[in-house]
């Protein structure tokens, strides 16, 4: 028996292993999801494989939780998904993301300026104050609404 | 031989099983090239590899109260795993994580067009049959068309 419990540890924890590669290279949302669905069945055989070894009923009510827990992420995931744009699923670098927090803080200066010159500024009518605020308006919603996660 | 050691034997085989089809979907779920391909990697130890590994416990632990529990988690299993699957593969179509040329059969899209081209006619007709009646009312009345 303990040879039998070794292979298919071994096998166990080697699926685990691959279902979390997976997740972590997942192109989109849903990679990840189902990833994570293998993973929680592979948690199911693993346990239910100790108690099969060790001939022990306590942990059987974990694999009643883990059934029926198990599907909610991916049920949320799915009905919350929206089309991604493109390199949006990628984990970002460090300097990727220092790049983008460099753009953000640029955009919102140059924002800031923009809505104090003509405040302060010699030739400008109010009516050109209210154009600006009105064309930087959307900017400032930002891009993903609520109605872009309905589907 | 006794029966205990059959069911211990059996017991061994059905694990054997069940984690190698869990290693399989493993393998499936990194080697496959698109989503769907995935999904039906994936779902093989979520049903048939659970069973298996469930039914060679109820044959180590040998008793009634441990094998309701277990045929618990295979029902709740059968319940929930349709509608996962269901949820992430219509998601998935509809956010363009299905690679079109990798189908071998495309119902749903010949479906939608068909369904489309449908929408479309009923709305013209719609569209001709409002504007004959404003003509008509035009016509009749000789006053300006309303139009709600």
């Amino acid at each position: 028996m303990i040879v039998v419990v070794l292979i298919c540890a071994v096998l166990l924890a080697s699926a685990a292993t691959l279902a979390v590669v997976r997740a972590e290279k997942g192109p989109s949302m849903l990679d990840r999801t189902i990833a994570l669905d293998v993973f929680t069945t592979t948690l199911v055989g693993t346990i239910a494989l100790e108690a099969a070894w060790s001939r022990r009923t306590e942990t059987i009510p974990i694999l009643v939780v883990l059934s029926l827990v198990g599907f909610v992420g991916s049920v949320t995931i799915a009905r919350f998904a929206s089309v991604e744009p493109e390199g949006e699923g990628r984990i970002r670098t460090r300097e990727e993301i220092a790049a983008e927090e460099a753009e953000r803080i640029a955009a919102e200066e140059a924002e800031h300026a923009k809505g104090i010159d003509p405040e302060h500024g010699a030739g400008h009518e109010p009516d050109e104050l209210h154009e600006a605020e009105d064309a930087a308006a959307p900017e400032v919603d930002g891009s993903t609404g609520p109605e872009e996660a309905r589907s | 031989m006794s029966w205990t050691l059959v069911a211990d034997v059996v017991a061994a085989i059905f694990l054997l099983c069940g984690a190698f089809l869990a290693f399989a979907a493993g393998v499936g779920v990194v080697r496959f090239p698109d989503l769907l391909a995935r999904m039906h990697a994936a779902t093989k130890p979520q049903v048939l590899g659970l069973i298996l590994v469930l039914v060679a416990l109820a044959l180590r632990l040998r008793s009634w109260s441990a094998v309701g529990m277990l045929v618990l988690v295979v029902i709740f299993q059968l319940m929930t795993s349709p509608v996962a699957a269901h949820m992430v593969g219509r998601a998935g179509y509809r956010t363009g994580k299905v690679r079109p040329d990798l189908l071998v059969l495309d119902d749903l899209t010949a479906d939608q067009e068909a369904a489309d081209r449908e929408k479309d006619e009923a709305d013209r007709e719609k569209d001709e049959a409002d504007r004959e009646a404003t003509a008509r009312a035009a016509d009749d009345g000789g006053g300006p068309a309303q139009r709600g």
